[in-house]
């Protein structure tokens, strides 16, 4: 699951500097510039790959701002 | 909560952004197919050359051969005014749906003129916000109130010619090498966020009824208010105009500020769909935190969600923005604390003076 979600955004994310290895724990918000484009795609890709359904009261960043954040909450989306 | 919502008229539904026309029997007498010597419509050229002039934009879907009827259109001076045209096999709800996609405009802002019964039924059946008229009433287009935008402005005229270079820009980037940063600063994207000034309040209230997706609250503003904006000390009315080497998007966004004790307010703030994979709403929106936080003020949004701007929410939310007030009719207040406010990407040449 964490491969899929690295490659995801490592593929997407318009500004990332390369070369830069994405950690599991790192805050890519403040690595690469995150446009709206770039969120529209990531919430999509999670719900379609990971079969869940991302309403708008998940939209928090919280959520979303790093690899792990991003497991953490799949895994809580699916035990619901 | 505010009461804006109260007093301000949603969009007009019939604004009209394309149309889509038939070619046998529409355009010209006769089908192509079998008689080569089809004859234009009287005036039907002045019709299409006037709604050009107003900014709207033309397309084709018809059932025929394509380069014989390209070739025709050209012969007839024609063929310039029609954006990405669908002449083929396919049912006309499918030409018409890829044309809604190429041109990233709603359903609804399309009109579809087909002499054939038929036709509009099976367009009106598989998309009933489609617009379809007989084209018996061509003559009547130019005084139609959808085909009648209240101002004519320079970014209309130029509508058709920044559709053309998008479509190069896109071919170009089709084809390009490498990741997209790069293609990114390959375009040279020249960003400009300035105090809106008289002469922009036409296309700003232009921007208020055009743009549906990326737009906090789907309220429309005239001419008049604007001003009243821009004359007030506690409102701003910031303007964005972008361009890069291919050419001028023109005026692309437009954000509205009002300034309270603690807070900067955004009131209004869209961006239009052309620019939405250039990543510079974000940019803007970027710009107007940092300012707020200069200002020692934290940052409101008033949102409304219209069915259409969800992509407007998820960028909120991505900014860290967080759904503080909860109002009537889906109208919700956002706050950003300005913890953390992103970077201006590389690929970005800001602007911020005037006549910069």
């Amino acid at each position: 699951m964490k491969q899929k979600i690295r490659v995801f955004i490592e593929e997407h994310l318009a500004a990332r500097e390369e070369g830069i290895a994405l950690k599991d724990d790192d805050n890519y918000f403040e690595l690469g510039f995150v446009d709206s484009l770039f969120a529209v795609q990531l919430v999509g890709f999670i719900q379609e790959e990971f079969r869940i359904e991302i309403k708008s009261e998940d939209l928090d960043l919280a959520n979303f701002y790093s690899i792990d954040r991003i497991v953490s909450f799949i895994r809580e989306k699916k035990n619901d | 909560m505010s009461t804006r919502s109260d007093r301000k008229s949603q969009k007009a539904d019939n604004e009209i952004k394309a149309v889509v026309w038939d070619l046998d029997g529409t355009i010209w007498d006769g089908i192509l197919l079998e008689n080569d010597e089809v004859k234009l419509k009287p005036g039907i050229k002045q019709v299409i050359e006037t709604l050009d002039s107003r900014g709207i934009l033309h397309s084709i879907a018809s059932r025929n051969d394509f380069g014989l009827a390209m070739d025709k259109l050209k012969s007839f001076g024609l063929a310039e005014y029609f954006l990405f045209p669908e002449i083929g096999w396919n049912a006309k709800s499918v030409s018409i749906g890829n044309i809604r996609e190429n041109l990233n405009i709603g359903m609804d802002t399309i009109m579809f003129i087909d002499d054939r019964a038929f036709e509009r039924d099976e367009v009106r059946y598989v998309h009933p916000e489609v617009v379809c008229v007989d084209a018996a009433e061509y003559r009547t287009l130019p005084r139609m109130p959808g085909l009648n935008p209240r101002f004519i402005t320079e970014d209309s005229r130029r509508r058709r010619s920044m559709y053309l270079e998008d479509i190069n820009r896109k071919k170009v980037e089709q084809t390009f090498q490498g990741p997209r940063k790069d293609f990114l600063a390959s375009l040279g994207i020249e960003l400009s966020i300035t105090e809106g000034a008289e002469d922009d309040l036409k296309r700003a209230e232009e921007l208020t009824i055009r743009t549906n997706q990326l737009n906090t609250t789907g309220l429309t503003y005239d001419y008049d208010e604007l001003r009243e904006f821009i004359h007030s000390p506690v409102h701003k009315l910031l303007v964005c105009g972008m361009k890069d080497r291919y050419g001028f998007y023109g005026k692309i966004g437009l954000a509205l500020v009002e300034i309270s004790q603690n807070f900067w307010n955004l009131r209004l703030f869209l961006m239009s769909c052309r620019v939405l994979s250039y990543g510079v709403g974000t940019v803007v929106l970027s710009r107007i935190m940092q300012a707020a936080k200069n200002d020692g003020k934290k940052l409101r949004v008033d949102f409304k969600k219209t069915g259409k701007n969800e992509q407007m929410y998820i960028t909120l939310k991505f900014a860290n923005f967080h759904e503080v007030e909860t109002g009537n009719e889906g109208f919700v207040v956002l706050e950003n604390d300005l913890s953390f406010i992103q970077k201006v990407p590389a690929y970005v040449k800001l602007i911020t003076h005037k006549n910069g």
